[in-house]
């Protein structure tokens, strides 16, 4: 299998590389090797003592010093790290504000809806992110110089050995004061191994192709991604299920509508004591009761477009997946579920304010209450914003002034 | 080679510090008389910040021989002469002893009698137990500390490898046993302040400060040094600049680990955890609390960052000294509490009362500092790993 896998890769390699075998005469640069990292570091300094500023060092491993022995800047990619670090906090921190803070409010915990503390790790996440991916791609990009993927130095014996156990320099011809036979004598006097000369590639235009686009490139990343996809779902909804894994899982507390022993009546979930109420609802008198009685609760709420925009918010999360987006009852749950009715029935048009406020908080047949969910003010605000849509749907000539 | 002192150390050192020292002395004296209480508690803060140096200092010896690490050599007595205050401890913590029963509230047996909570910690937290382990550390740091030192000295005669060899065992023992004698020391010495509360992240926590001031101790003692000639010419910026990249990095452990408890304390919002907080957050604690989280990790995070500014040695040495700043600050913050809210106050107290105490620690290190200086050499000469950690490089 895998044998397999690594002689497509090789095979693509060979018959895609339309730059192998193809070097011109022109010479790139007078390369040399060392078999130390002392000899390399001598070496880089005597060259960079020597006026020459057009030339690289490759070493197996990063060897201390180098960076004074060829006399390097410091580099800048610190800042486009700090920057783009700075951007993933900001990033975070903006979106967390976003959803959790004003698009999407959930209660979590009894925490305000966005907090400090809860959004640090996801900040932290993404700075880092953004931080490893940006210095990764700046230094591709400035240093690497991609998307050019070839470099001359590739295929050379010179690179071999530079990946191997060898420290190498070479100086491009591209130097202003590039000289073959100059170069040649400084590296040989300065104890090199083996001093050679590395052409230009000539690139064969028609050779270009994308080998991403290689049959068995695409079978191998198909492969990569159904494997992926298998483990992943073994690994959720199996393995960690297995001991060890579930020790975490399994814990010695009630979960909802489980049962308990230290209760006499055996129920885990509790009523709230008696005579207290949670924080936050009111409750409510008024359940069960006919709707004549209902009828003269008033909606304590102004009409105004604050109380309007919330009701609408609600009404779009809570409402509009049964009685439809404009209350017509023809939401995308018709046929799936007694159907809901429409809102805009004369029924509820001559209905008062209360009776709606009601069958929200009370719930009627099938549906069931949404007192919980709904909070008393923006089911209130709910109210208004039903009575908005239906006088939007009959609306008379003299609404219009 | 021979590498010897080029200078000795001016016997200004000790003369300042002695006056520092006396100056100090006096003001401690003159606020256990004005306040008793309070000032207990000051000595409990200035305690756990010598301990802070002296352990995280014998931590950083520990450290380097259990690595193998070159560049720190030639600076491995600076924290070995910090930790000779270890011996001292014994004596110093005699106040403490006195101040039990004002500091800590499971002393009370009054209390724990009618303290379900207490009554059940009274098999550790009691004061018989208490002084069984605070000796057991003593002796345990004082063993440890008089075998790093006898190697590291003897090394200096003849150079034998087998030092090295030794220290590097003692070091792998060392390392569990350090960081199991600190968590203790922190939730014996300061956690039970509280001792309704506990938190199990606390000994990384204090044990995060303490490398924190072992770095910055270390770094502002070797930029003095330099600054002032003791140094060898070789020791330039690529030593600097990793001590100023190990002080920073312990910096964000410490504030690593400073979140990961408020946070889950924050999360479950449990009363008997979240009260802690809360005494920290009380009337103008607030501002303390949040002046920490800037003083001791925002803004030197900012300044550490760029590389310039850990290879300029003015700049390093003004940060070790803030960050020496911040642990103090921090272990103000870890203890204070208890009193001003045990004396009915709603915000930190500072004033007098407190000066003296820093002045003391000052004092002690630099008497300390000069006196081992003048017995030993101030780099380990005959250290097989000192040539490759002197020519050093980046
Ligand atoms: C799960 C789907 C569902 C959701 C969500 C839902 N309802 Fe209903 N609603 C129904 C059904 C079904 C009925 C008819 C109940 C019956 O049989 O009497 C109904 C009835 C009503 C009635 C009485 C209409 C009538 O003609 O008797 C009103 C008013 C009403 N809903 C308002 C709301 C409001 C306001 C919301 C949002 C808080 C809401 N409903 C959410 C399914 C839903």
């Amino acid at each position: 299998m895998i044998k397999k896998i690594v002689n497509i890769f090789k095979k693509v390699n060979e018959d895609q590389n339309p730059w192998k075998d193809e070097k011109s005469d022109k010479v790139y640069a007078v390369a040399a090797l060392f078999n130390t990292p002392d000899e390399i570091i001598h070496a880089a300094e005597k060259v960079s003592n020597s006026g020459y500023n057009d030339f690289d060092v490759n070493t197996p491993y990063p060897v201390h010093g180098m960076d004074d022995a060829m006399k390097l800047k410091p580099t800048r990619l610190g800042w486009f790290s700090f920057a783009l670090g700075l951007t993933g906090t900001l990033t975070a921190l903006g979106m967390i504000f976003y959803m959790n803070g004003i698009d999407y409010n959930n209660i979590i915990g009894g925490k305000p809806f966005f907090n400090f503390p809860s959004s640090v790790p996801v900040t932290f996440a993404l700075t880092i992110l953004f931080t490893g991916l940006t210095t990764v791609g700046v230094l591709i990009a400035l240093f690497s110089k991609l998307p050019w993927l070839n470099n001359p130095l590739l295929d050379s014996e010179y690179s071999k050995a530079t990946s191997q156990d060898k420290f190498g320099i070479y100086i491009k011809s591209t130097d202003s004061k590039f000289n073959q036979s100059e170069i040649e004598t400084m590296f040989s006097s300065l104890g090199s191994s083996a001093v050679s000369l590395i052409y230009d590639s000539k690139v064969n235009e028609k050779k270009i192709k994308t080998p991403i686009f290689e049959t068995g490139f695409i079978k191998i990343l198909i492969g990569v991604g159904v494997g992926t996809a298998v483990i992943t779902y073994f690994t959720l909804n199996w393995v960690i299920f297995q001991m060890p894994f579930d020790w975490m899982v399994i814990q010695p507390k009630v979960l909802p509508q489980e049962k308990s022993k230290i209760f006499a009546d055996g129920f885990g979930m509790r009523e709230p004591v008696p005579g207290t109420v949670a924080r936050g609802f009111m409750p409510y008198e008024y359940k069960g009761m006919p709707d004549s009685l209902v009828k003269l609760l008033a909606n304590p709420l102004p009409v105004n477009e604050k109380t309007l925009l919330t009701g609408q918010k609600r009404y779009d999360t809570y409402c509009s997946p049964c009685h439809g987006n404009y209350g017509k009852g023809d939401s995308r749950l018709r046929g799936q579920f007694p159907n809901p009715p429409t809102l805009m029935s004369e029924k509820v048009l001559n209905w008062t304010d209360g009776n709606i406020y009601h069958i929200i908080t009370n719930g009627q047949n099938v549906m069931a209450s949404y007192a919980k969910q709904i909070s008393r003010d923006d089911r209130w605000a709910i109210v208004h914003y039903i009575r908005a849509l239906q006088r939007s749907q009959n609306a008379k000539d003299s609404d219009l002034n | 080679m021979e590498l010897q002192n080029k200078k000795e150390i001016s016997g200004k050192v000790s003369k300042i510090g002695f006056i520092l020292l006396i100056i100090g002395a006096v003001l401690v004296g003159a606020s256990f008389m004005a306040n008793k209480e309070r000032a207990f508690f000051d000595y409990l803060i200035m305690y756990m910040f010598i301990i802070s140096i002296a352990l995280g200092s014998l931590g950083l010896v520990a450290l380097e021989y259990l690595v193998g690490a070159n560049w720190s050599t030639p600076f491995r007595r600076i924290s070995e002469f910090l930790s000779s205050i270890i011996p001292l401890l014994i004596l110093l913590v005699i106040p403490i002893i006195l101040g039990m029963h004002d500091l800590y509230h499971w002393t009370h047996k009054e209390a724990v009698e009618t303290d379900a909570i207490l009554k059940g910690k009274e098999p550790y937290l009691n004061t018989q137990f208490f002084y069984i382990r605070l000796g057991i550390y003593f002796v345990v740091w004082f063993l440890f500390f008089i075998g790093f030192i006898k190697n590291s000295t003897n090394q200096d005669k003849d150079g034998n490898v087998i030092y090295t060899k030794r220290n590097t065992t003692l070091s792998t023992i060392f390392a569990p046993v350090f960081m199991i004698t600190l968590t203790f020391c922190a939730i014996d010495l300061m956690m039970s302040l509280e001792p309704h509360w506990y938190s199990t992240i606390y000994g990384v926590y204090y044990f995060a400060g303490t490398i924190v001031a072992g770095f910055a101790s270390l770094t502002l003692i070797s930029v003095l040094l330099k600054q002032n000639g003791y140094l060898d010419p070789r020791i330039g910026n690529d030593h600097f600049y990793s001590m100023g990249t190990m002080m920073f990095g312990f910096n964000i452990f410490w504030a690593y680990i400073a979140f990961s408890q408020l946070v889950l304390q924050w999360y479950a919002d449990i009363p008997e955890e979240t009260f802690w907080y809360m005494m920290r957050w009380e009337g103008s604690w607030k501002y303390v609390s949040i002046g920490l989280l800037f003083f001791h990790f925002v803004l030197p995070f900012l300044i550490l960052l760029p590389r310039s500014v850990k290879t300029n040695l003015n700049r390093l040495k003004v940060m070790s000294i803030w960050l020496l700043v911040a642990h103090y600050l921090d272990l103000y913050w870890l203890i204070m509490p208890t009193y001003t809210h045990k004396a009915g106050l709603h915000g930190p107290v500072f004033g007098w009362n407190e000066l003296g105490f820093p002045l003391v620690i000052i004092g002690l290190f630099m008497i300390i500092f000069r006196r081992r200086s003048m017995k030993n050499n101030l780099m380990p000469v005959k250290d097989p790993k000192l040539e490759a950690g002197l020519n050093f490089h980046l």
